[in-house]
């Protein structure tokens, strides 16, 4: 007979609550639609919300917050669930908000440069409106097609252009969101300078929904850059391509972006787009620069002189626009082709300052022989982000252990190195326990502080980040500690 | 409790867990779904879909309406499987889920049923198909079904019917299989080795084009052998729960094409082309037929693709009325076949066209096999949604290479006012032919 997996904790009563407060049609608790709830793009987390609910305002949000706090359940914020740490994977006695529908470009302010959105937009879209009228939103994580302003500003995502532009922080104007309390905050606005008490603002990008639902985000945006070269490199050894991007950085060059992938990245990569990666170098250098004309034409012939003083056996330029498109998006895919390898492939972001780089490309090199995993690695060198992937595959708990231990190892060493935990995907569930080992007790302090004060009750996606008080949150999916057990 | 073990049993077609385990959930997959466009809701995904599939796979989940509904719901476009860095085999996983809900939750389905046996009985019958055909040409020409049209009968019988109606073809004077000879000799000097299969719709709806498929191959030095007991590809039965039938029909197939000589057995249905390309992994496990099922389709080639390569023997008068041209994939070739510039390249060389792109062109028009007769609401969005696309780029002829779109986006230029002829590219070819 099946196996019932569909007991539920939260009452009958309380759902219909819900269901009234959304309405039947934007309230769904079918076993089917909990359980295509009960992931989002991060490996081996998962976790069955007990309803899935669709509010059409604030105000239907700041209800199910309310009640949240009377009747003790909690709220997980969700958008397109491409996350990469498990941020919007629900957890014991949990509603999940879905805010896809929620997809209005709601102003394009030319004259500001500012455009207001509601949390549902995806990111691909945004930038295609606003490049139709000559201006440019850079931030541009690998899920740019699919994920959502919303997760995009509650994770603080990052990008290829990261190096040059920035990420999501460095545009974000203003933010509206509903407080776990029900209140709806406003912050921020089109003022490029203001000053008036705590920089809310900032502080509420990248909480990972913790802190408030984001209902508006309003962005900054900037002239799209006049010229745009993109390189190729291709190199016979891993060190020398980490060395290029030292030196790259050291003459004083801040191409738009510089991806690195190794050889096992490519390979997946080729298989998948078919379009000549070359199947025998170590490594490859993605390169982007851009501007006005002949900077970027001075800038590229440095580059190219640099790349080949550091052993590039072939560079190549892309000639056309839809050849540059074609070479990043190619590099968009490289987390999800390396599942061709492997069906589970867990994905890290340690992140080191860029001089360290080449010392941590050797780490990972070094951990992935001493743990025996097999580790796939890419990432944006230009900033120190890189993204070690192991290969494997969930069902093999030995060799998720073995993963975990190797990745221990290379946080370890990131933190040693003067780097961080994670540099663009956020804490989430899958982080959590290095967080104190980096942000030291004091501050891991002050954040649990600022989050019971603001959120009382603990009922917004309580458990990520940090725990606060297991009571409330109940019991995790997969958590280290327990790997470690096993 | 009988009925839980053969479920059981019916679960062990589905894709292995290692098949479904490749699926990493990342939901790239989401941008391209046309369901999910919809729905934006997580079950009406490729990666919400395979999710469900896998739970019942693993028992952990039953088999429900709800689940029935949303295999039901997906066009089968593949679209996701172009998008899919990891290679997921998307479309296989759902056929062989609606053959799992067709066998156990609806079984008794009349739906069902009826499905299965116009599908076997008529579609699959090249006999019957030409005298179902027969009937809908007397219909045509006898003013019945103007007469139907014009004083809205249908409406009173039922206002869906009424509107399903306007999707019926219109039948061919002449079917292919008495048109076209078992054996065409070139033009000119014999260069290639053709075979061709002529498609169960493309005979009866569609035999104009399959005249101008041989008339342009016969330009370009193909010889080609089109054996008289071919039969229907199969994938209608293959994408709609009955992979039995479909097979017996590849087996048919494969005896009828590989006792003859040929190096390139041709398709211009997009659908067709896609399964017997398939023929060789659908039968792979046969003793007999895995061989056999290798060659044959390793041979298989679209139209375009074969013309692709041999462009500069196509001579062309250069196109009188400069009337601008745009292109729309069908998902049988972009994603699953994976021809998108081959067709590009040769409407581009033909001399004096104005070509034009059409914002997402590998968008799935809602035809889907018959998807667009049994889902007709769900069909009509996507076909909307396409037909503003085609009049954006202000195109007065837009070319598909697959009979199923071509009606649709037919019907879809009568439902939303939209002057555009639908041609095969085939067909715009044969017309320049010098």
């Amino acid at each position: 007979m099946f196996e019932k997996k569909n007991f539920t904790i939260m009452n009958s009563n309380t759902k219909s609550k819900l269901k009234s407060l959304v309405g039947d049609t934007n309230y769904f608790d079918s076993y089917e639609d909990r359980l295509v709830y009960s992931y989002d793009g991060t490996p081996t987390l998962h976790q069955m919300p007990e309803a899935v609910l669709f509010p059409q305002d604030e105000e239907q949000i700041s209800q199910i917050l309310k009640l949240a706090n009377e009747e003790k359940f909690a709220v997980v914020p969700r958008g397109a669930g491409t996350g990469l740490s498990g941020g919007s994977v629900p957890v014991e006695n949990s509603v999940v908000i879905v805010l896809t529908k929620w997809n209005k470009i709601l102003e394009v302010d030319e004259k500001n440069l500012t455009v207001l959105v509601q949390p549902g937009v995806i990111t691909g879209i945004l930038q295609k409106e606003v490049e139709k009228i000559g201006l440019f939103y850079p931030p541009d994580p690998g899920s740019l097609n699919v994920c959502t302003i919303g997760g995009n500003v509650a994770n603080n995502a990052g990008g290829l252009r990261g190096l040059k532009y920035g990420v999501t922080k460095n545009y974000v104007l203003g933010v509206e969101m509903v407080l776990p309390n029900g209140d709806l905050l406003k912050t921020g606005g089109k003022n490029m300078k203001d000053v008036a008490g705590y920089n809310l603002r900032d502080f509420i990008v990248g909480s990972e929904g913790t802190l408030g639902i984001i209902t508006k985000v309003l962005l900054k945006i900037i002239p799209k850059p006049a010229k745009v070269i993109t390189l190729l490199a291709y190199f016979d050894k891993l060190t020398d391509s980490a060395q290029a991007v030292s030196d790259i950085i050291a003459a004083h060059i801040t191409p738009s972006m510089m991806e690195f992938l190794d050889n096992t990245t490519i390979n997946c990569i080729e298989d998948y787009v078919k379009i000549g990666l070359p199947r025998n170098s170590e490594a490859i250098l993605l390169i982007e620069v851009d501007g006005k004309g002949s900077a970027v034409d001075e800038d590229s012939e440095i580059i190219k002189t640099i790349l080949q003083k550091n052993k590039a056996s072939l560079i190549r330029t892309a000639t056309t626009e839809s050849e540059s498109l074609q070479l990043k998006t190619a590099r968009r895919t490289a987390f999800s082709a390396l599942a061709r390898k492997k069906p589970t492939t867990i994905l890290e972001d340690a992140t080191v300052p860029r001089s360290e780089l080449p010392i941590m490309i050797e780490k990972i090199t070094q951990s992935a022989k001493q743990f025996d995993v097999m580790i796939g690695n890419f990432g944006h060198a230009g900033d120190g982000n890189l993204h070690p992937t192991a290969l494997t595959d969930e069902r093999d708990k030995k060799e998720i252990e073995k993963a975990h231990r190797a990745f221990d190892f290379i946080f370890n060493e990131a933190i040693k190195l003067g780097g961080t935990i994670t540099g663009e995907h956020g804490t989430g569930l899958s982080k959590k326990h290095f967080l104190e080992k980096l942000a030291g007790i004091p501050g891991v302090e002050m954040m649990k502080k600022i989050k019971s004060v603001i959120d009382e009750n603990n009922i917004l996606n309580p458990g990520k980040i940090f725990t606060i008080s297991p009571r409330c949150e109940g019991s995790l999916p997969i958590r280290r500690e327990q790997i470690k057990d096993l | 409790m009988k009925s839980v073990n053969s479920h059981q049993e019916l679960l062990k077609i589905l894709p292995h867990d290692d098949i479904l385990q490749q699926c990493m959930h990342c939901g790239l997959c989401l941008a391209t779904c046309p369901t999910y466009d919809l729905t934006k809701m997580e079950r009406s995904s490729p990666r919400g879909r395979i999710y469900m599939i896998k739970s019942v796979a693993r028992g952990e989940m039953e088999l429900s309406e709800t689940f029935a509904e949303e295999m039901n719901f997906c066009l089968d476009c593949q679209a996701c499987e172009t998008a899919c860095p990891a290679g997921v085999k998307y479309g296989r996983m759902v056929e062989t889920a609606r053959v799992v809900v067709d066998e156990s939750i609806h079984r008794q389905k009349y739906s069902v049923k009826l499905k299965r046996f116009l599908l076997r009985n008529i579609v699959a019958s090249r006999k019957a198909l030409k005298f179902v055909s027969g009937l809908l040409k007397l219909y045509q020409k006898s003013g019945l079904q103007n007469l139907l049209r014009k004083t809205c009968l249908l409406k009173l019988v039922s206002k869906k019917l009424y509107e399903i109606e306007k999707l019926t073809p219109v039948i061919s004077d002449r079917f292919s299989d008495s048109n076209i000879n078992e054996i065409e000799n070139p033009d000119g000097k014999s260069k290639y080795k053709t075979a061709f299969h002529f498609g169960c719709l493309m005979n009866t709806m569609f035999a104009d084009i399959n005249q101008d498929t041989i008339d342009v191959l016969k330009s370009v030095g193909c010889r080609i052998i089109t054996p008289k007991d071919q039969v229907c590809c199969g994938s209608l039965m293959g994408h709609n729960g009955d992979m039995e039938f479909a097979l017996k029909l590849a087996r048919k197939n494969i005896d009828a094409f590989l006792k003859h000589d040929y190096d390139f057995l041709i398709s211009n249905s997009a659908g067709c082309g896609a399964f017997m390309k398939d023929y060789a992994h659908l039968l792979e496990d046969d003793p007999i037929y895995a061989e056999k099922a290798k060659i044959f389709s390793s041979k298989v080639k679209d139209v375009m693709e074969f013309l692709a390569e041999h462009k500069p023997e196509l001579e062309l008068e250069p196109k009188p009325e400069p009337e601008l041209i745009t292109y729309h994939d069908a998902c049988h070739l972009a994603h699953a076949q994976k021809i998108t510039s081959q067709p590009r390249d040769v409407i581009k060389s033909i001399p004096g066209i104005k070509y034009t792109e059409l914002d997402e062109a590998t968008w799935c028009c809602g035809s889907a096999g018959i998807y667009n007769v049994v889902r007709y609401d769900d069909a009509l969005k996507q076909l909307e949604r396409k037909m503003k696309n085609i009049e954006k780029t202000g195109a007065k002829i837009v070319l598909t290479g697959n009979p199923g779109c071509m009606g649709q986006i037919k019907f879809g230029a009568e439902k939303f006012d939209v002057n555009v002829e639908v041609l095969h590219p085939v067909t715009l070819i044969k017309k320049l032919l010098s």
